[in-house]
């Protein structure tokens, strides 16, 4: 890590995750999980600096969303800006906070990620990435995802009940997290595969869902977070990687996942991980579909090209295995988009934070945080107990 | 100082239409321009930061579209989306903070492809005020009434703006080929947002901006001899509601160049700064831009123009350029000024260079009557 100076994440906030949040604004929303973040690290809207939001605005058909909602998030007279990058825009929020309190431009930025599937078609608003191909075929998430996991079942081997297993996982966990979407503790590998099938292989219930939600994170310089936090998570690596748009530019992308295979080497060094498996306590990665899991467990090094089936066989990532992913339901059961990356940074704080409740891992000190976007776009982040 | 320097600048003409260019390609032109400026080749870019704001292009995730072009393949890329500006000192924060050692800047806009006032309607609150109309030409009638209320200066004071504008950006061989236009000429254009008329506001422009930033270690081992250094920098975001803010005040404005001059050690910019580069997307708002910036007091920035202050040969002339009402589009106009801003430091701001520029301010804003302003200190 070459940073000018520490950072760590001290507070952390995030709204319930549901279909529909009827009852709220988008600024209300972003207000409600800034309000909790704010809460938690004990800090008051006079104690930040300056603000990060992130989110999809077309999605839910808006312009430069942060005029409005900015203020929900205390942002009304300070530094604000939008950071959006599709799927990404979570953790690319997430990274560029932590770097805009490294800059030593401020001491104290709060980052909230929002998204009101609800008040947009997001699939409409997917098909919109490109007006030549994708606008035509309406290709979206489940089209381009379906041509990639094919190809990749069929190259390593992976089964349609590991990838449910999956599933399955993410919603057992998400029973234990209040604040997730689906709630469906009892779901079962049966179901998983009786569901409808979107877009072969990939079946209704081992999709991510649509959700409304809000998330958000306090970061602190090192001597801020010293005097406020017991146990600041710090962040020690963040890597980003982006790639061609077109899928036919860009073979075997799944398969290779080579945005997230070299991100996190960079990340893994910058942290001095090598042993992915063995040294990290908690991993909150970025699946939006149950094969994409699978296919990150071997970009991520957890396991050697086409064993990620066996890791899900074998319990090796569950919450009482050796390195639990997802304890917080993942992705798979919680999507609010641009919340998503915030969300998976927030949970991983929360685990430093030992404020994980039920899905607390027990000692997590050392935390690993993807984020996947638009065309295989990949951000890491490392969090650890230690300030290295 | 930010710790971040400008290596290499690039810009495309702005025109009213590009039909001839896609997006990509109007912006791998100003990428190349900027590479070609700082003398290096897209291997030495550690990252970009890209500007674009996804209704007006009417894609979603509109940085996909320029990820080749700007070199982001397997690189890291963030997107701002707002003003190019505000993407420059993003961007000079994360070579500060040590992440990397060079990061390519890219806004881009293609005004022509939209409809610019209706796209504005959605940036604002969809709940009390975008039903009722309400975008950003609205929202500068009222502000520019408000300012003519408290202040004074009026249509004949802002009209004299486009005049000196206008003429800059023939000068100026970027700025699309427009006539001069006179005081009297935009007074007798059609009013759109009374008191606003037509040539009041900027007009609608194709066209891409790209700095290269990188930190003075790097910039060195570069060999760039050129180098400029962002001294200071700041932004910020008033309320958004129109009667939570005094339209006159520019609060925001005040706390971003309050920011920047603290870090670039500037107490007067009047006597201390030899060129202003600011977004003018309607010609009052360069006077309230002058008052905001500390360039005079309340209500005097007026005065400034008529006692030949900020015009070209003036003490301290704003946009030489030919700013905004010059034709720089919505989004990149903000790192335009930067770029223009750059260049004024390096003496090659050809046919529209002022003498002796050892400092310079760039302004970006956006948001309804100037509700977000970003300003950045570029020096020797």
């Amino acid at each position: 890590m070459k940073w000018r100076r520490r950072v760590a994440v001290i507070g952390t906030g995030q709204t319930e995750h549901t279909r529909k949040r009827d009852d709220v604004s988008q600024q209300e929303l972003v207000r409600e999980a800034a309000r909790r973040a704010l809460a938690d690290a004990e800090m008051t809207p006079g104690d930040i600096d300056a603000v990060v939001l992130a989110n999809m605005e077309l999605f839910e058909g808006r312009a430069l969303p942060e005029l409005w909602c900015a203020e929900g998030a205390a942002g009304a007279g300070k530094p604000v800006l939008k950071i959006a990058t599709g799927g990404t825009s979570g953790t690319s929020g997430a990274i560029a906070g932590a770097l805009q309190v490294a800059s030593g431009m401020f001491d104290t930025v709060l980052v909230v990620g929002f998204e009101k599937q609800s008040e947009g078609q997001t699939a409409a608003g997917m098909a919109l990435t490109d007006p030549m191909w994708d606008r035509h075929v309406a290709s979206a998430a489940i089209g381009n995802f379906a041509l990639s996991i094919s190809q990749y079942m069929a190259e390593r081997g992976v089964t349609q009940e590991q990838a449910a297993k999956v599933a399955v996982k993410a919603r057992r966990n998400a029973a234990r997290n209040p604040y997730a979407h689906l709630q469906q503790p009892g779901l079962t590998v049966e179901q998983v595969l009786a569901s409808s099938v979107l877009a072969w292989p990939i079946h209704m219930l081992e999709m991510c869902p649509t959700s409304d939600g809000a998330c958000a994170l306090v970061y602190a310089a090192e001597e801020v977070a010293r005097r406020r936090c017991p146990r600041p998570a710090w962040v020690r690596a963040a890597a980003t990687r982006h790639d061609h748009p077109y899928i036919g530019d860009l073979d075997r992308r799944l398969v290779t996942m080579r945005t997230l295979r070299d991100a996190a080497r960079e990340a893994y060094a910058q942290a001095g991980v090598t042993e992915p498996l063995e040294q990290f306590d908690v991993a909150e990665i970025y699946e939006p579909v149950s094969y994409a899991e699978l296919a990150w467990y071997e970009a991520l090094g957890f396991c050697k090209e086409g064993e990620a089936g066996r890791l899900i066989e074998d319990g090796v990532t569950a919450m009482d295995g050796q390195l639990p992913v997802n304890p917080s339901g993942g992705v798979l059961s919680t999507n609010p988009i641009g919340a998503s990356g915030v969300i998976r940074t927030a949970e991983a704080a929360l685990q430093l934070h030992g404020k994980g409740g039920q899905r607390q891992v027990p000692g997590a000190r050392l935390a690993l945080v993807t984020g996947y976007g638009v065309y295989a776009w990949s951000d890491v982040l490392i969090l650890s107990s230690d300030p290295g | 100082m930010t710790g971040a320097v400008v290596i290499g600048v690039g810009q495309t003409a702005y025109e009213a239409a590009k039909p001839h260019q896609a997006i990509p390609e109007m912006v791998l032109e100003a990428v190349e321009r900027a590479l070609g400026d700082a003398r290096i080749g897209m291997e030495e870019v550690d990252a970009v930061v890209t500007a674009s704001v996804d209704l007006w292009d009417g894609r979603t995730a509109s940085n996909i579209q320029v990820t080749e072009v700007v070199g982001a393949v397997m690189k890291p890329e963030a997107r701002v989306a707002g003003d190019g500006l505000l993407a420059a000192i993003h961007a000079a924060m994360t070579v500060a903070a040590g992440a990397y050692g060079t990061v390519l800047v890219a806004a881009h806009c293609k005004m022509s492809e939209g409809q610019h006032w209706a796209c504005s309607n959605w940036a604002v609150d969809p709940i009390c005020q975008q039903p009722l109309g309400l975008d950003f030409l609205s929202a500068a009638g009222l502000q520019a009434r408000a300012y003519q209320a408290r202040h004074g200066p009026g249509a004949r004071h802002w009209a004299r703006v486009v005049e000196k504008n206008t003429r800059s950006a023939r000068a100026s061989p970027l700025a699309p080929r427009g006539p001069a236009r006179s005081a009297a000429e935009v007074m007798a254009s059609p009013m759109i947002a009374d008191p606003l008329r037509a040539l009041d506001a900027a007009p609608a422009t194709d066209g891409a901006c790209v700095l290269i930033l990188a930190s003075p270690e790097r910039a060195k081992s570069l060999g760039c001899n050129r180098a400029v250094a962002l001294l200071g920098a700041g932004y910020a975001c008033e309320p958004h509601y129109l009667g939570d803010r005094d339209l006159t005040a520019t609060e925001a404005l005040a706390a971003a160049s309050r920011r920047a001059y603290a870090m670039a050690g500037i107490e007067r910019p009047l006597g201390e700064v030899q060129v202003v580069e600011c977004s003018e997307a309607f010609s009052y708002q360069e006077l309230l831009w002058c008052e905001g910036l500390g360039l005079c007091g309340p209500g005097e920035g007026a005065r400034l123009l008529e006692d030949g202050i900020t015009v070209p040969g003036g003490r301290l002339p704003v946009n030489p350029s030919g700013g905004m009402l010059g034709g720089s589009p919505f989004v990149v106009a903000g790192l335009a000024r930067l770029a223009e801003a750059v260049l004024q430091v390096r003496g090659e701001a050809a046919g529209r260079q002022v003498a002796g520029v050892r400092r310079a301010i760039a302004h970006g804003t956006h948001g309804p009557a100037g509700q977000h302003h970003s300003v950045v200190v570029v020096g020797a």
